[in-house]
C-alpha cells in the first residue's frame, strides 16, 4: 500500500515538475519580435519561396488600423496589433485563427501617452509578446496591455501615464519580451527613460531601472548563458549594451560603447553580436565587462535587426545589401543586393532567408551552410508599406503590411 | 387571515414582478454592476488596484447582460484614462458576446445614450459603433445631424459627408452648392486634414481661406534672446523674462545685452523662425511674448508646435514644459490648458535650441495658436479681419457654446 502511495506521490511530483518545466510556448510558436530566441530563426518547415494573389496565399485579412508591428503566433492563433484614428490614439489587438484567418476577437483601447509619430510609423510599432498563455501588447504611446488568448483583459499599464515626460514624437518601437514571471519593456526617450519589469500576472512593477535619456528604438533580447546556466535580458541603448537579471533588473554586465539606436543585437552560443562600430562580438565573463571577441567595422547593418544561425550573421544595410558574415571573426562570407529598403528583420527558415522590403517586395534568399553562397530564389509582391518582420510557424509565413495580414503557405 | 392572504398575494405579485424584471430578456439575472464598475474606476497609476480590477472585470463581463451596456458606458463619465480602458474593454466584451450568441443589443437604449451629449464623448462614440454594427441604417440616420457634435469623431464623419456632397456638387458644376457645402464643412471641421482639404477646394473655387486666422495662429510677437542654454542647462534657468516681464527692458544675454525684437510672421501656419528673428545661435534660449485680448474669461488652450524644448505661460502661470529637442514637429504638439481673463492676456513662450550639429537639428522655430478645447480658434478681439471666405472663418473662430475634448 505504502509502495502504491509512494509511487503515486512520486508520479504526482514528477508530473507537477514536468508541468512546471514544460514551456507554455510551443515549438512552432513565434511568440515575440524575432521569434522565441530573439534571433529570427526557426527549424520549422519552410514556407514557399514564391506566392501571388492566386498561389500560396492561404488567407489574408484586412486590419482596422496601421502599424509596423509584427504578427506573433501562439498555438493556433495569430495576434497582431494596430492603431487607428486621426491621432493614432486607438489601440487594437486582434486575434485570428491561424488555420482559417477568421477573426476570433478584437479588443480596443485608448492611448494614455503621446501618439504622435513620424508619418512613416504608427502608434502600433512594437510587436506584442506572449508566454503562451498571456499576451502583452505594447505601443509607441507606452501603453502595455495584458490579455489572455481569448481577449480577456488581465491588466493594463500606461507607462507614460505612470511616468510623465515619457515619449518620443518620432515614435517609439521597442518590443517587449517575457521572461519567467516578468514582462520587460524598454522605454527610452529624451523626456524620460527606463526599463521596467512588470509582474506578468498582476501588472505590478517588479523592478524599474533608469536608462540613458536619449531616443532609442531597439528591443530587449533574451540571451541564454551556460555558465551559470540562466537567461538574461539584454538592453541596448545608443550608448551602451547592458545585461540584466530578468527577475530583479539587476545589472550583470555592461558594454559602454556607442551602439545602433534601432537595429537590435542577437546572441548565439554565449556570444552577443552587437551593432556597434559596425558589428562587435561580445562574450560575457565573470566580471561586469564582457570580452570583445572581434569587431568588424565594415559590416554595417541598417534598421533591420541582425539574424544569427550556426555561425553565420545576416545583416541588411541601408542600401539593401544583404551580407552574410562569419560569427567567428566578422569576415564577410557573401553579399547579395536586394531590392528595396528594409525595416523588418528577415526570418531564417532552414536555408531560406525571407526578406520583406518596405515597398512590399518580398525576396527569398537561399544561403549555403557555410554562408559563402547566397542567391535570390524567389520574388513576390505584397502591399506597401511593409515595415514589419515576418513570423514563421508550421511551414507558414505570416506577414503584415500597414493594413493587411497574410498567411503565406503551400496548399 | 384576510391580512395574511393580502400580504401573500402582494408578495406573490411582487415576487412575480421581481422575477419578470430579473429574467426579462433572458435567463440571466440582472446583476448589480456598480461595485465592479467602482472597482474598475478605482484603478490608478503603477498598477494600483489592478488585482481587484482583474477579478471585477472578469466577473462583470460574465454577469452583465447586454441591456446593461448603457450602464457600463455611463461609468466612463469622469473615469480616468486607465479606468476608461478597463471599462471600454468590458463594454466590448459584453457586446461581442451578445452578438456571438445570436442575441440582440439594446439599440434603442444605446441611441438614447448617444443622444445625451453630456456623456463622455468616447463613451458616446463607442455606443454609436455598436449601434452601427447592429443597425446598418444608423450612419445615414445619425451622422448628418452631428456636424456640431461635441464628439470630434462623430463630427469628423459628419464633415466627411458634407465634403463628399461638396465634391459631387463641384464635379456637377454646381458651384454655389459646392461653395455652400465647403463653407459648411469649414465651419464644422476640427481635424487639420479636413480643414486643409476644404481650404484647398475653396481656393480652387476662388474663395481662399485665411488659414492663420482660421486656426488662430498668433502672428505678432516680441522676442528676446539668446540666453545661455549650453548643455541644455538654460531650460531650467529662470531668466529675467520669466521673473519680471518688461518689454521695455534690456537683459544680459549669452553674448551681451539683448532687447525685445518685434516680429511679425506672414506664414499661413504661423511659424516664427527664431533663427531669423534673433540670429542663428546654438545652446541658446529665447523668449517670445504675445498679447491677447479677450472679451470674456474662460478655459483656453495654448497649442504649440516646435522641435525645440519649450515652456508655455499664460498670465504668468506655467501651463506646460517639455525638455525635448528635435523629436518631430506637428501642429498642436504641445498643449497648455489655462484660463483666459477678460481683457488683456499675456502669452509667454520659452523656446530653447540645443547644440546638435546635424542638418536636421538646426530648426529653431515654433507655431502657436489659441483655441478652445475642441480646437476651434479663439481670436484676439483686436485681430483684424483679412482675406476672403470671411464669413465661414469668422464663424469658425467664435468661441464654441459647448465643446468637449476627446
Amino acid at each position: 500500500m505504502s509502495r502504491i502511495v509512494n509511487f503515486s506521490l512520486t508520479f504526482v511530483i514528477l508530473a507537477a515538475a514536468m508541468l512546471r518545466l514544460a514551456p507554455a510556448i510551443g515549438a512552432a510558436d513565434w511568440p515575440q519580435f524575432r521569434g522565441s530566441n530573439s534571433n529570427s530563426v526557426t527549424t520549422d518547415p519552410q514556407p514557399p519561396a514564391t506566392w501571388s494573389e492566386t498561389e500560396n496565399v492561404a488567407w489574408k485579412a484586412d486590419l482596422p488600423g496601421r502599424g509596423p508591428s509584427s504578427p506573433i503566433v501562439v498555438g493556433d492563433r495569430v495576434i497582431v496589433t494596430c492603431s487607428s484614428g486621426v491621432k493614432q490614439d486607438r489601440l487594437h489587438v486582434l486575434c485570428f485563427a491561424a488555420a482559417t484567418g477568421k477573426r476570433l476577437w478584437e479588443r480596443q483601447f485608448w492611448a494614455t501617452g503621446r501618439t504622435l509619430t513620424h508619418a512613416s510609423s504608427a502608434n502600433a510599432a512594437p510587436t506584442p509578446a506572449s508566454d503562451g498563455k498571456l499576451l502583452f501588447a505594447f505601443y509607441s504611446s507606452n501603453d502595455l496591455i495584458c490579455l489572455d488568448l481569448d481577449g480577456n483583459l488581465k491588466w493594463l499599464r500606461g507607462l507614460a501615464y505612470d511616468f510623465p515626460r515619457t515619449g518620443n514624437d518620432v515614435g517609439m518601437s521597442s518590443s517587449p519580451v517575457v521572461l519567467g514571471d516578468v514582462a520587460i519593456a524598454q522605454v527610452e526617450s529624451q523626456g524620460n527613460a527606463f526599463a521596467v519589469g512588470v509582474d506578468k500576472l498582476t501588472g505590478e512593477t517588479r523592478w524599474q531601472i533608469p536608462r540613458p535619456r536619449v531616443p532609442g528604438w531597439s528591443s530587449p533580447i533574451i540571451m541564454h548563458t551556460d555558465n551559470p546556466p540562466r537567461d538574461v535580458v539584454l538592453l541596448q541603448s545608443p550608448s551602451q549594451l547592458t545585461a540584466h537579471d530578468p527577475a530583479t533588473g539587476k545589472e550583470l554586465w555592461a558594454y559602454q560603447v556607442a551602439c545602433d539606436a534601432i537595429c537590435s543585437a542577437v546572441s548565439e552560443g554565449g556570444v552577443v553580436y552587437v551593432p556597434s562600430k559596425g558589428m562587435t562580438a561580445l562574450r560575457p565573463n565573470s566580471t561586469d565587462k564582457p570580452d570583445v571577441v572581434w569587431n568588424a567595422a565594415g559590416v554595417q547593418p541598417g534598421a533591420a535587426s541582425v539574424v544569427c544561425d550556426k555561425g553565420r550573421l545576416f545583416l541588411i544595410n541601408r542600401t539593401g545589401v544583404l551580407t552574410c558574415a562569419s560569427a567567428t571573426d566578422g569576415q564577410v562570407l557573401s553579399r547579395v543586393r536586394l531590392q528595396g529598403e528594409f525595416w523588418g528583420t528577415p526570418a531564417l527558415v532552414g536555408d531560406r532567408l525571407y526578406c520583406m522590403a518596405q515597398d512590399g517586395a518580398c525576396q527569398v534568399v537561399e544561403v549555403s551552410s557555410d554562408g559563402r553562397k547566397a542567391d535570390v530564389i524567389g520574388k513576390s509582391q505584397l502591399d506597401s508599406p511593409l515595415q514589419s518582420s515576418p513570423a514563421v510557424s508550421s511551414g507558414a509565413l505570416y506577414v503584415r503590411s500597414d493594413h493587411r495580414l497574410w498567411k503565406i503557405a503551400a496548399p | 387571515m384576510h391580512t395574511f392572504r393580502m400580504v401573500s398575494r402582494s408578495a406573490l405579485v411582487l415576487g412575480s414582478l421581481v422575477g419578470i424584471v430579473i429574467f426579462a430578456g433572458g435567463a440571466k439575472p440582472v446583476a448589480n454592476l456598480q461595485p465592479k464598475l467602482t472597482t474598475l474606476r478605482n484603478v490608478a497609476a503603477e498598477g494600483q488596484g489592478h488585482r481587484a480590477a482583474t477579478q471585477a472585470w472578469s466577473d462583470l463581463t460574465v454577469e452583465a447582460r447586454a441591456d446593461q451596456l448603457p450602464e457600463i458606458l455611463a461609468a466612463l463619465d469622469g473615469a480616468g484614462p486607465l479606468a476608461a480602458n478597463w471599462i471600454r474593454a468590458a463594454v466590448d466584451a459584453v457586446a461581442e458576446r451578445e452578438v456571438e450568441q445570436g442575441g440582440t443589443l439594446p439599440l434603442g437604449e444605446l441611441e438614447k445614450f448617444l443622444a445625451q451629449k453630456d456623456h463622455d464623448q468616447r463613451a458616446r462614440r463607442l455606443a454609436y459603433e455598436w449601434i452601427a454594427r447592429g443597425d446598418s441604417t444608423a450612419p445615414d440616420r445619425l451622422i448628418p445631424e452631428m456636424l456640431d457634435d461635441p464628439s470630434l469623431e462623430m463630427r469628423r464623419e459628419a464633415v466627411a459627408r458634407v465634403l463628399l456632397s461638396a465634391e459631387k456638387a463641384a464635379a456637377d458644376k454646381k458651384t454655389e452648392a459646392a461653395l455652400a457645402a465647403y463653407q459648411q464643412a469649414l465651419v464644422a471641421a476640427r481635424d487639420v486634414d479636413q480643414v486643409l482639404a476644404t481650404a484647398e477646394a475653396l481656393k480652387k473655387l476662388e474663395h481662399p481661406v485665411d488659414l492663420a486666422r482660421y486656426f488662430g495662429f498668433l502672428m505678432d510677437w516680441k522676442l528676446v534672446g539668446p540666453f545661455d542654454n549650453r548643455g541644455g542647462k538654460g531650460f531650467a534657468v529662470s531668466y529675467p523674462p520669466e521673473e519680471n516681464l518688461d518689454l521695455t527692458t534690456k537683459y544680459r544675454g549669452a553674448d551681451g545685452e539683448v532687447g525685445w525684437v518685434t516680429h511679425h510672421t506672414d506664414n499661413e501656419f504661423g511659424f516664427v523662425d527664431v533663427n531669423q528673428a534673433l540670429g542663428k545661435h546654438k545652446g541658446a534660449a529665447s523668449y517670445a511674448v504675445a498679447e491677447f485680448l479677450s472679451d470674456r474669461a474662460g478655459p483656453v488652450e495654448i497649442r504649440l508646435g516646435t522641435e525645440n524644448a519649450n515652456k508655455i505661460w499664460l498670465n504668468d502661470k506655467l501651463l506646460a514644459s517639455t525638455d525635448v529637442y528635435h523629436n518631430n514637429i506637428a501642429m498642436d504638439q504641445y498643449v497648455g490648458r489655462g484660463e483666459l481673463r477678460s481683457g488683456r492676456n499675456v502669452i509667454l513662450l520659452k523656446i530653447c535650441q540645443n547644440e546638435q550639429t546635424e542638418d536636421w537639428a538646426q530648426d529653431w522655430k515654433f507655431q502657436c495658436r489659441v483655441c478652445d478645447t475642441s480646437g476651434k480658434a479663439i481670436l484676439s478681439t483686436d485681430r483684424p479681419v483679412t482675406g476672403t471666405a470671411e464669413r465661414a472663418t469668422a464663424d469658425a473662430s467664435q468661441p464654441a457654446a459647448k465643446t468637449t475634448q476627446e
